[in-house]
């Protein structure tokens, strides 16, 4: 395992290492020759304008997508030749684009199904923690899903994944459609679980700005190609490369 | 009134059958967007080897469990085997798939156990009571009918709503993609919602059977009993499969029994039709301009 | 259904003013070989032949539903059932009123007020629902002959008595061949001449205007809304006229099998209908032909080949639907081009024009279908 040094000097292992990573959707390439390492125990943004590939690449590391070529490294396991209904017991937890709440279902299923494929050799999250994270779904632990507003979604959905004690979690664009407030209090609580409890965190926004703030690193693409891998701090200072790429 | 009574019995009787074959395929249509219209001849397979092994000298329960568990592993095959790569596909393929596997059934059946008509033996008495001048129609079968389509339905719904496998089942069924992001096997909860379906459909098939003739195409009219009945529920609905049922039993057995016994499968026909005009979502949907 | 009515005078515009003369040379050589098969065959095969032509006729009907339209019928038996009856009822005594063309007529439009009835509903509906819908039609229909048995005879059904060949056609036919036309070869031109009428309509009205609608409506619903096409009206009139081949077919089917019963009406025809039209390719006019052609030649040879494997003659006879389903199961699983290939590959060479920015909406990014050759 490569180390990576962090913008707080922490010396730290690599959760996932990304290698030649290439996915195509019949002639086109939505992923080219992909290549970084997501440190243990950092939030580590992936940023790009629309139909760069940011969700390709998620997608493609859960196995919804079958790698063209390439690996993607989780300890031992090559998760590109791994089917997507494995990573969980792996400790990869996938929350994806458009937030995957099971609307037909109580807050408490939605959990009690993210507790189901927990890792293995974990013991059961009881459902209290995720209360505990997010007070409101406690109180609606009971109601049907499909009630919920889109922040308190965006809640079950994050609570979902932890009950399966991951080590590494993919985030797709969590602030979508939510108010700042909101997506504040989520990436303040993203930053607290990597910081407390280890958590690696992959995360992908639409809002550079935002996901930089709470990131130790970011990863740029641009046409299914990293064109940056720096720490945030260096990209939110990289005058070009904001202009370029994140729009601001 | 001695009639209204009888009719109505016999209507709730036939209508929990149709409930439970309703709801076979709803469990289907849930999760994987087909209507099995091949459960009727899978059914009537069953039926027939059960039929093989009481001819055998079997008791009837050990054939009756025959044709549970041959369902079983039918339903798991027939999936696996068949339905897995229309998955997802145009709807018309799945559509068409099914049908070749009824002809091909029928074929089967024809071929291994002929196409006479065949007496089935019934587990219970088969003559109603009398209450008073009253003629009660009844029969000790249709008790059983009646208690044995409860108990399945209660299991489902316990399965369904306190294991962990039924949380599974419905989550594949729900959001198949999200479900397997969360470790859920989604095939093989096809699989197992296939095979179970195929158990109640089983069942409703030996219900149908008892105390009465079979022969391949006895289950035909049975498949439209059960999608009209699953329709009027929602198709999507495994609560309004069994209100369906029992509405349809009524309203099938009044028509059987007022006006022609050779017009019910008509009958259904337009009730089917008025649903799908008035309500398309079902009697029970809130919103009746869902497209269906 | 008001609605639709200008609809079949548009078609038949089209039909006459469209680009019909490759369709009617075709026609004119099917005729040739018609004739020539019919004058060399004896009067057995000649039967078989006239059955050959009637499911051909059905099957032709329900390919421009299913392959053209996207619906799916499982009730066309029924729709056989209903031209059957009422020729029956028109020439069940030998002294006909009606000359056979008229006959003809009636029963066809008889079965066009039926299908508008079913379609008007249907036309709401997708994929299982009309299954359904049509299989409780194809299932519920036979029960009306027994219901009504004192007007449409029960269970024996009714006798059909075909009128005389005329004398015109018989002095035709003694001038040409030097001998009588016998009743069987004449029911042969008869189903087949119907037959080539027909199938020159088809393919003419699969080439006009109201045949790139429905095959818009089939590719993409939504689009072809946007584009202005009414989908119900486009879904009514692609289910009337396949119930009319329908009941065209199933009114020679009466006078070729010279009784109409129930039991000829079984959900068995219409799934056999359906088996037709997959097994020759969904959409294609030549495939239905093919289709109906396998499924009346077949059932004989599996039979015969099953007896001679030692199985009695009812469980024999059971081979051929055997064979033609698990056929049907094969198509669907080995070559889903069949189906949904065609109507993808369809759709991607639209969106790849489309990409190139024609000025016209739907009416021109349609492809031509499969019916044309």
């Amino acid at each position: 395992m490569s180390a990576a040094v962090s913008t707080d000097g922490r010396e730290t292992g690599t959760a996932l290492d990304i290698r030649g990573l290439t996915t195509t959707y019949g002639a086109v390439r939505a992923l080219d020759d992909v290549s970084f390492a997501v440190p243990s125990g950092r939030i580590t943004a992936v940023l790009g304008a629309n139909g760069a590939g940011k969700t390709t690449l998620l997608r493609t590391i859960s196995g919804l997508v079958p790698a063209t070529s390439g690996t993607v490294a989780l300890g031992s396991h090559d998760l590109s030749r791994t089917p997507a209904e494995r990573m969980p017991g792996l400790g990869l937890a996938h929350v994806p684009e458009g937030r995957g709440v099971i609307t037909e279902m109580t807050v408490e299923e939605n959990l009690r199904l993210g507790g189901l494929g927990r890792r293995t050799g974990t013991e059961p999250v009881p459902l209290e923690r995720v209360f505990d994270l997010f007070q409101v779904l406690g109180e609606r632990r009971h109601g049907v899903a499909h009630q919920l507003s889109g922040g308190e979604r965006q809640m079950l959905v994050i609570g979902r994944a932890l009950m399966a004690s991951p080590t590494v979690l993919l985030l797709d664009e969590p602030s979508l459609g939510l108010a700042p407030r909101i997506v504040a209090q989520i990436l303040d609580l993203l930053g607290g679980l990597a910081r407390d409890e280890g958590l690696t965190v992959l995360l992908v926004e639409q809002n550079a700005r935002s996901a930089l703030s709470v990131a130790d690193r970011g990863v740029v693409l641009s046409l299914g190609r990293v064109v940056a891998d720096e720490s945030a701090a260096t990209l939110a200072g990289d005058d070009q490369l904001r202009h370029a790429y994140l729009g601001f | 009134m001695q009639q209204l009574l009888s009719t109505t019995l016999t209507g709730l009787t036939l209508g929990m059958v149709y409930a439970a074959f309703a709801l076979a395929l709803v469990l289907i249509w849930r999760s994987t967007r087909i209507v099995n219209f091949a459960q009727a001849p899978m059914a009537m397979v069953t039926t027939l080897v059960a039929l093989q092994v009481i001819d055998a000298g079997a008791p009837y329960w050990v054939g009756f469990l025959v044709a549970l568990v041959s369902g079983l592993v039918l339903g798991a095959v027939v999936e696996r085997v068949l339905v897995r790569p229309v998955e997802g596909k145009a709807e018309i393929n799945a559509v068409i798939l099914t049908l070749g596997l009824f002809i091909v059934l029928h074929a089967v059946a024809g071929l291994v156990f002929g196409n006479d008509y065949q007496s089935f033996p019934a587990p219970f008495g088969l003559s109603g009571f009398r209450v008073g001048d009253l003629n009660v129609a009844l029969t000790g079968f249709g008790i059983f009918t009646i208690v044995i389509v409860l108990v399945v339905m209660a299991a489902l719904a316990a399965l369904f709503r306190f294991t962990d496998l039924g949380l599974r089942m419905r989550a594949a069924a729900f959001n198949p993609e999200v479900s397997r992001l969360l470790g859920v096997p989604v095939g093989r909860m096809l699989t197992i919602g296939w095979a179970l379906a195929a158990v109640v459909g089983s069942l409703a098939g030996l219900l149908i059977a008892g105390g009465s003739l079979v022969y391949p195409s006895y289950m035909d009219s049975v498949v439209v009993f059960g999608f009209v009945a699953a329709v009027l529920g929602g198709l999507d609905s495994p609560v309004g499969a069994v209100v369906g049922g029992l509405l349809l039993g009524l309203a099938l057995s009044y028509v059987s029994g007022y006006l022609g016994a050779q017009l019910v499968t008509l009958a259904s026909l337009v009730i089917l039709m008025l649903v799908l005009t008035l309500r398309p979502g079902g009697l029970f949907s809130s919103a009746s301009a869902r497209r269906v | 259904m008001a609605t639709s009515s200008a609809l079949p005078v548009r078609a038949w515009r089209r039909v006459w003013s469209g680009t019909g003369s490759r369709h009617l040379l075709l026609a004119l050589l099917g005729l040739l070989a018609v004739i020539v098969y019919v004058e060399a065959a004896s009067d057995f095969r000649n039967l078989q032949f006239a059955a050959f032509g009637y499911l051909g006729i059905a099957a032709g009907g329900l390919t421009v539903l299913t392959g053209l339209n996207g619906q799916l019928s499982l009730g066309h038996g029924a729709f056989m059932a209903i031209g059957a009856y009422t020729t029956a009822l028109f020439l069940d005594d030998g002294s006909p009123v009606v000359p056979l063309l008229g006959v003809l007529v009636v029963a066809t439009l008889v079965t066009v007020l039926a299908g508008a009835l079913i379609g008007a509903a249907a036309a709401r509906l997708h994929g299982p629902y009309i299954a359904g819908a049509t299989l409780a039609l194809a299932v519920g229909v036979p029960g009306i002959a027994l219901h009504f048995s004192d007007t449409l005879g029960g269970e024996q059904g009714l006798g059909v008595v075909a009128p005389p060949v005329p004398v015109w056609l018989l002095d035709l036919d003694y001038f040409f061949t030097g001998r009588d036309l016998t009743p069987s070869r004449y029911l042969s031109y008869v189903v087949w001449v119907c037959l080539i009428v027909t199938f020159v309509l088809l393919a003419n009205l699969s080439r006009s205007r109201v045949g790139r609608r429905w095959r818009a409506v089939r590719d993409d619903d939504v689009a072809a809304e946007v584009a202005g096409i009414h989908l119900g009206r486009a879904r009514v009139s692609a289910f009337v006229v396949s119930t009319a081949c329908a009941g065209l077919a199933g009114a020679v089917m009466a006078l070729v099998v010279r009784l109409t019963a129930p039991g000829g009406y079984t959900l068995t025809l219409s799934l056999t209908l359906l088996t037709a039209v997959v097994l020759g390719g969904l959409g294609s006019l030549w495939g239905a032909l093919i289709g109906a052609g396998l499924l009346s030649y077949l059932p004989q040879l599996a039979t015969n080949v099953g007896e001679s494997l030692g199985l009695d003659q009812t469980r024999a006879a059971e081979l051929a639907p055997l064979v033609y389903g698990a056929v049907m199961i094969a198509v669907i699983l080995l070559a889903p081009t069949g189906i949904a290939g065609a109507v993808r590959a369809l759709r991607a060479r639209r969106t790849a024009r489309a990409e190139r920015p024609p000025p016209q909406t739907t009416e021109s990014t349609v492809q031509q279908g499969e019916m044309s050759r």
